[in-house]
């Protein structure tokens, strides 16, 4: 099923009779449990339904390949800040990302570090509930407390509450340059530094450990990006490396974690994988990201971060489920929030629980 | 403004729910003497006022869990309250109610400057927590006005902002966990010290809730290190629409600034009386503040610099001392005390879309002109979130109602340009009414739902938020 309106897709829902499987690009395909049922694409709900530059805001049809927004914006030296991370490298397909699947996943990249992740700049939401109906909610304005905050809710909720139609983001201006630091330093010392010139006045935008070495992003106008850059030291590297560092791309394997951890824990939770035969091949957001391959099958990486506080989520690989279970208090709110919202139990049925 | 009849089996039952709370907390942390209550009638929304039933002021999260417990058995409505600086009403009390003051829920948990964060009992107030980490070079970054007195319990209800949010975000891009007590009194702990915590985004969800959802007692809080240096600029021009086009151009140009605070001609005037932060006598002041080292500082003010000049302002200065710097916010930040020392006012807190600024305020201009009432406009232009303060005479009979019904208009052209009712201040009992001119029913249902998950009983702060005859049925089942 592709519907082409709001309203062909509302009426579609409504009366459905089969649990429905949503489908943007297809990119993340494989993030979350295994979902059954009928095939619903949001293809059909595409283009950009506004873009004002002046007021840093774009609203888009869910649909939308995120490659036309950032082309839009582009065009306007604008970007959405959150540097959305692609899931196709990583997963192993070649499928185009839309804007609605970005959003289901809440997915960033470095720059979440500084800027948020995508639900802080996400301002307003259209979808589909369970019984059909069109809701709203946010808008189009970077500032808006009017009532609850579903806008955040359905970020992240990987379509499990509603089927989006339609979302607004708050954009910033792309920085003129940007500068990237490499220091050549053994895990324990490299993740140190990250946390070092996060807690700096210079308002670093990337800080990720690969292969030896800690980078760290400045971005912004020229003369400033200079300036903070000697004061942060390290050598300046002209390679633009962080859309692999988003990407993962050095990320390989049958078996893929991903990790959040308070940074400063990083060096101990690397170490006791390692201890158990897995690899820490990528550590972004100073240390707080943590990717994590290899390893015996086993969900060693969910056990490890149970004993520091944090969460692991089973990117690629079976056998285990794909998020951290959540506290039986939480994980009951969030039934009943389901019940609420898709009382019928036929938006992408298990794929978060 | 229509408020629930109060529940007359709860006042029955008035002095059983007293000595039960006695059982659970210290003498001195609950109130029932009607002189005392009386200092909770209202919150900074002082044209209403209702004494609650009963006060407590509870110390730990489990003395709040305690609290709630009972009080859900005895099915008495609970108010949770800050430091009662709402502008919305959303501390205003029933006569049926206990209100909950977190005041004495105050200390600092821990503070991590390795992986930059705070953890706060939730009662502390929003400049205390930026107290207790200055001394490492660390901040707190949302900073609403009323950020000496106001409790970041309120911050949470309310998702408050500030002036630097266009930088820095609002309360729920600083807040990274919770510990939430439900009405069942169950204690709930959501995200922490690591990011994106897993499941539904419940930390967004409690964030702006206005206290509808749960009570926070403890908060993690992202830290900052300092920047450099901060330095504003003033610019002044003879008319709104050029200073509403002067940011705009701004915005596009790629210079982001921390803030850009816009007041205009009777506002400039209050402030200047007041605190002598030397405004120039213009129809619109700008203040555009910009962070970093000195030299950095002086490239992105000369290219705001040179985008004003395009515009021909009639004053432009730059602070040139730390002094200067300060005194030129200590008149922004006093903007509204200082109209409150010339009339009563009421202050709107609509957001629109900062390409509409020119627009809305001509609108706003010929809507006073109608109701004959006087409006002065002061607020964070970056973002397009609005303040227009109108002007009435609470002892003239029929004013306020007159200003009340000039204000629903002009928030009901926020909403038609594509904006919202309220930007950082919260519906509370003030725009609650008014959501029907932004929401559906079916919008409003898919977010009382919310409600019905965390708190099936309707108890917590139960008649703000919802149109009444909207909550109505779920508010008497």
């Amino acid at each position: 099923m592709t519907p082409t309106s709001e309203k062909d897709l509302a009426e579609l829902v409504a009366v459905a009779k089969n649990p429905l499987e949503i489908i943007g690009g297809g990119s993340r395909k494989g993030l979350g449990n295994a979902v059954s049922g009928d095939a619903l694409h949001t293809s059909g709900l595409s283009g950009i339904t506004l873009y004002d530059p002046g007021a840093l805001t774009l609203v888009a049809q869910s649909g939308t390949p995120l490659a036309e927004i950032e082309t839009a914006l582009a065009a306007e030296n604008q970007m959405l800040p959150f540097e959305p991370m692609s899931h196709a490298i990583v997963l192993g397909n070649d499928n185009t990302p839309t804007v609605g699947g970005m959003v289901a996943t809440n997915a960033s990249g470095p720059r979440r570090i500084k800027a948020g992740a995508c639900r802080d700049s996400l301002i307003g939401v259209r979808y589909v509930d369970g019984h059909g109906q069109v809701i709203k909610n946010g808008g189009r304005v970077m500032k808006n407390v009017t009532g609850y905050d579903l806008v955040k809710l359905m970020a992240g909720a990987h379509g499990t509450l509603g089927v989006l139609t339609e979302v607004a983001f708050k954009l910033l201006p792309s920085p003129e340059t940007q500068a990237t630091l490499r220091f050549e330093l053994p895990l324990k010392d490299g993740l140190q530094k990250l946390r070092d010139v996060m807690a700096s006045p210079y308002d670093v935008s990337g800080v990720a450990y690969r292969d030896g070495v800690a980078f760290v992003r400045v971005e912004g106008f020229e003369d400033s990006v200079k300036y903070r850059a000697k004061k942060i030291g390290g050598d300046v590297i002209t390679a633009n490396i962080w859309p692999e560092i988003r990407d993962a791309i050095n990320v390989k394997g049958d078996v893929i974690w991903r990790l959040s951890v308070k940074p400063s824990d990083a060096f101990a939770v690397a170490s006791q994988l390692a201890e158990q035969g897995f690899e820490t091949p990528l550590f972004d957001w100073s240390g707080g990201l943590i990717w994590v391959t290899s390893g015996d099958g086993s969900d060693a990486p969910r056990q490890t971060v149970n004993k520091f506080g944090g969460h692991a989520t089973l990117i690629k690989g079976d056998g285990h489920p794909a998020f951290h279970p959540e506290p039986a208090i939480l994980a009951s709110i969030a039934t009943g929030l389901r019940a609420k919202f898709d009382p019928r139990g036929i938006f992408n049925q298990g794929r978060m629980a | 403004m229509q408020m629930p009849v109060p529940d007359s089996k709860v006042l029955a039952q008035k002095s059983e729910i007293l000595a039960r709370l006695r059982t659970v907390l210290p003498d001195n942390a609950v109130i029932s003497d009607p002189v005392e209550t009386r200092a909770y009638e209202c919150d900074a929304l002082a044209a209403y006022r209702c004494p609650p039933m009963l006060v407590v002021l509870p110390s730990t999260t489990a003395e709040v869990a305690d609290i709630l417990k009972i009080c859900s058995e005895f099915n008495v409505p609970v108010v949770p309250r800050g430091a009662g600086t709402s502008l919305s009403g959303g501390a205003l009390p029933t006569a049926d109610c206990v209100i909950l003051g977190v005041a004495r829920l105050n200390a600092v948990l821990e503070t991590d400057y390795d992986n930059r964060f705070i953890r706060v009992q939730a009662g502390r107030t929003n400049l205390s927590v930026t107290g207790a980490v200055e001394n490492n070079g660390f901040f707190y970054a949302p900073d609403p006005s009323s950020q000496l007195a106001c409790a970041i319990a309120g911050n949470i209800a309310m998702n408050s902002g500030g002036a630097h949010c266009l930088k820095y975000g609002v309360t729920t891009n600083n807040l990274l966990g919770v510990t939430v007590v439900t009405m069942a009194g169950e204690i709930i702990e959501i995200g922490g010290a690591h990011l994106d915590a897993p499941g539904y985004d419940l930390l967004g969800l409690i964030c702006g809730s206005e206290g509808q959802l749960g009570v926070v007692t403890e908060a993690t809080l992202r830290i900052l290190h300092k920047p450099e240096g901060a330095r504003p600029v003033l610019i002044g021009y003879d008319s709104n629409e050029v200073a509403g086009a002067c940011v705009s151009d701004i915005i596009r140009a790629g210079v982001l600034p921390v803030a850009i605070e816009f007041m205009d001609r009777p506002v400039i005037r209050a402030a200047e009386n007041f605190t002598h932060a030397g405004y120039p006598d213009v129809e619109a002041l700008l203040i555009i503040e910009v962070e970093g080292s000195d030299a950095e500082i002086d490239s992105q003010l000369a290219r705001i610099i040179e985008i004003a000049n395009r515009h021909n302002p009639v004053a432009l200065r730059e602070s040139a001392s730390a002094a200067e710097s300060a005194n030129i916010w200590k008149g922004r930040k006093a903007a509204f005390g200082a109209m409150g020392q010339i009339n009563d006012y009421i202050c709107l807190d609509g957001t629109i879309p900062v390409s509409q600024l020119p627009f809305v305020l001509r609108r706003i201009t010929e809507i006073s002109t109608k109701y004959g009432l006087d409006v002065g406009n002061v607020f964070h232009a970056g973002d397009g979130n609005m303040h227009p303060l109108i002007l009435y005479d609470a002892n003239k009979p029929g004013d306020l109602e007159k200003c009340e019904d000039m204000g629903a208009e002009i928030l009901k052209l926020c909403v038609e340009v594509g904006g919202c009712l309220t930007g950082e201040h919260g519906v509370g009992i003030e725009k609650r009414e008014l959501m029907n001119a932004q929401f559906t029913p079916a919008d409003l249902t898919a977010q009382m739902n919310i409600k019905d998950v965390f708190d099936p009983a309707w108890l917590l702060n139960p008649a703000k938020v919802f149109p009444l005859k909207a909550s109505e049925s779920r508010r008497q089942a």
